[in-house]
């Protein structure tokens, strides 16, 4: 039985170099019980490196990684009580649907009628029923993923790995997924750890996000609060856009010397004439670039002293007419003071 | 001028494939099955014991002939001969094909692979000659053995009949060694070739749902594998049935079936048993070939 007390999986100091490469360089982490985390990164960041490392396909340089308090770092995999769903799914093509889901149990000399039980509970689970049969290669790819699925799920692991697993898929089936899959977690209430490079799959699915960037863990925090409150200029540019403003301007906005992010959608793009609220920060410019998307105006606006602002507004009465008037008319932006980022230098 | 030939042969995909095809098509199916073809009547006719003469008639008599007991124990030594090399070249071939596919640097593999294919840049007859010096009676081999003090095991393995002979350059044993030498590359390419379109991560897959590495290679690896040791077996296995030289020149006076075509169609001059003779390996193949099927060798082509 799993401890609620103790977390999923810690990471103490976890180091992974490969030669001179850093790929992973001291990274801390605790993962609570039962939740959706994400790591979250551009490639080469070192967040599949760490996923690698908690599976068991490979070792820390140095630092230790505990799963409900037992030091797993240097166990091979197969000792280990956690599953992957892999990016490529990597199921077994000479097997059938049923064999491959079957597997994990198999290995297990686990009895046959239990086996073909608890094969037909994934195959539901999945949605796949009557597809046990059929060989990976007659399947589509979104068949592929949930037999994928279906074959980690199956051993209740203590943990899943989730490896890119929707990558390969389109954009609709794609989201189709991530609703299903968040769902299968909470039914299933399995500590679920997906890896992604994708902020908005992140920002949809997790309880919790970590951010890694160049073998670093950036900031750890709920979606809502990474993207609020971004620790670092590289969260700011990566979860979503920002307005990166430093020096004379930021100054000037503020009257104090720091950099700050602010996000677009927080600005407000009003008439000059408007008297913004006293607790908002508020610059005057010119717009000089209007992009009409549909669902919302992208604005791009130079300040009077010199800066640019990109500003979100959406459509909610405008029409493309309406908005391309605004193309360099005078401005007044102003934001509460509540919704800026102080970054460290 | 080019360009009009182009655009012509651009929109007549069907004409390239012939002109493409052709040459080799022709060849194929006059040079090569056209005289296999005509073995196959030769073995029909049969040989005017007094005269020496062709009789042109047909007639299953050339083909009762291969089947006395004489030349059953042909078929019968060589068959087993070719299963003996087949199986241990798979042994010795897939370690090292594991090696070179998984776990040797891109520059390592390079030198494996030469290394494995250096034997097939000399003369196959050099090799056999080679072979025949070190396995014999004062040859280097017996040095070697001679040194260890194993002497008497080399004797008493020599003094089994149907193995052994006056020393291993004249006794089965010595042919099947150089048999599997010969042979081992043709085992080993496929077989590497078949390994390295198993993808890494289907390894990593089945560690990971709880398979103990020797479960993983007979469940997943092994099955994955399974077409290139059959596609390696044909050669060792067709190779090893037809040779003729080194039975000539290794082993002792008891035939092999290539080595008995070779002296029926030459000092015999009985060219239908001969040719009726070199049916035995195409059906004995063809026998194994539907073994290998039932056995779903070619699933996964």
């Amino acid at each position: 039985m799993t401890n609620q007390s103790l977390p999923a999986i810690k990471f103490d100091k976890v180091s992974r170099h490969f030669g001179e490469v850093r790929a992973v360089d001291e990274a801390d982490l605790e993962i609570r019980d039962g939740e959706f985390f994400s790591m979250l990164g551009p490639s080469g960041s070192g967040k599949t490196t760490c996923l690698r490392m908690i599976a068991g396909f490979d070792r820390p340089t140095s630092g230790h990684i505990f799963l409900y308090g037992q030091d797993v770092s240097n166990l091979p995999p197969y000792e280990r009580d956690v599953n992957t769903v892999f990016q490529d799914y990597a199921l077994f093509p000479h097997m059938t649907v049923a064999e491959n889901i079957a597997y994990g149990l198999m290995v297990k000399n686990i009895a046959k009628p239990e086996r073909v039980k608890r094969v037909d509970e994934m195959l539901e689970l999945v949605q796949l029923s009557g597809f046990g049969g059929r060989k990976p290669s007659q399947l589509s790819g979104g068949q592929r993923q949930r037999v994928a699925l279906a074959r980690a799920l199956v051993n209740h692991p203590k943990v899943l790995l989730l490896d890119e697993p929707l990558g390969a898929l389109d954009l609709k089936l794609r989201q189709q997924m991530q609703v299903e899959l968040k769902a299968i977690q909470k039914r299933v209430g399995i500590t679920f750890i997906f890896v992604t490079h994708d902020q908005e799959e992140a920002l949809t699915m997790s309880d919790r996000i970590a951010l890694f960037n160049k073998g670093k863990i950036e900031q750890i925090g709920a979606p809502s609060e990474i993207y609020e409150h971004p620790a670092s200029i590289f969260v700011a540019n990566f979860v979503g856009t920002s307005n990166l403003v430093s020096g004379e301007v930021a100054k000037r906005i503020t009257g104090a010397d720091i950099t700050f992010s602010v996000r677009p959608e927080k600005i407000h793009l009003g008439s000059v004439a408007e008297n913004p609220p006293s607790d908002s920060y508020t610059t005057d410019g010119i717009v000089r670039d209007v992009v009409y998307l549909g669902l919302y105006t992208r604005y791009q606006v130079e300040l009077d002293g010199g800066g640019d602002l990109v500003v979100v507004e959406q459509n909610l009465k405008t029409t493309s007419m309406d908005v391309l008037k605004i193309k360099d008319q005078r401005v007044r932006l102003y934001w509460n003071k509540e919704h800026i980022s102080k970054m460290g230098a | 001028m080019f360009q009009r030939i182009s655009t012509y042969l651009y929109l007549r995909p069907k004409l390239v494939l012939w002109l493409l095809l052709g040459p080799p098509m022709l060849y194929m199916f006059v040079v090569y099955l056209g005289s296999l073809f005509n073995l196959l009547i030769y073995s029909f006719y049969s040989l005017e014991p007094f005269s020496g003469t062709i009789v042109r008639e047909f007639t299953l008599s050339t083909f009762a002939r291969t089947l006395e007991p004489a030349n059953l124990e042909i078929f019968t030594r060589t068959t087993l001969m070719a299963a003996a090399v087949t199986a241990v070249d798979a042994l010795i071939a897939f370690p090292l094909a594991y090696y070179i596919a998984r776990f040797a640097s891109p520059r390592l593999k390079t030198w494996l692979i030469i290394g494995v294919t250096m034997p097939l840049w000399s003369s196959y007859l050099v090799r056999v000659y080679a072979w025949k010096l070190i396995l014999a009676k004062e040859g280097i081999l017996s040095w070697f053995i001679n040194l260890l003090g194993l002497q008497g095991v080399l004797d008493w393995i020599l003094s089994n009949e149907s193995i052994g002979g006056s020393s291993l350059a004249l006794s089965p044993l010595g042919m099947f060694i150089v048999f599997a030498y010969i042979w081992l590359p043709y085992m080993i390419i496929p077989i590497q070739t078949a390994l390295e379109r198993v993808p890494h991560s289907l390894v990593e897959a089945s560690s990971d749902l709880g398979a103990k590495p020797l479960q993983t290679f007979g469940t997943v690896i092994l099955p994955l594998a399974f077409p290139g040791v059959v596609a390696g077996s044909i050669f060792t296995f067709s190779l090893t049935l037809g040779d003729f030289i080194i039975p000539l020149s290794l082993g002792n006076s008891k035939l092999f079936v290539g080595q008995a075509v070779y002296s029926y169609q030459g000092t015999a001059g009985d060219i239908p048993l001969a040719a009726a003779m070199t049916m035995g390996p195409v059906v004995i193949m063809i026998v194994y070939l539907l073994i290998a099927r039932r056995l779903g060798a070619f699933d996964a082509l």
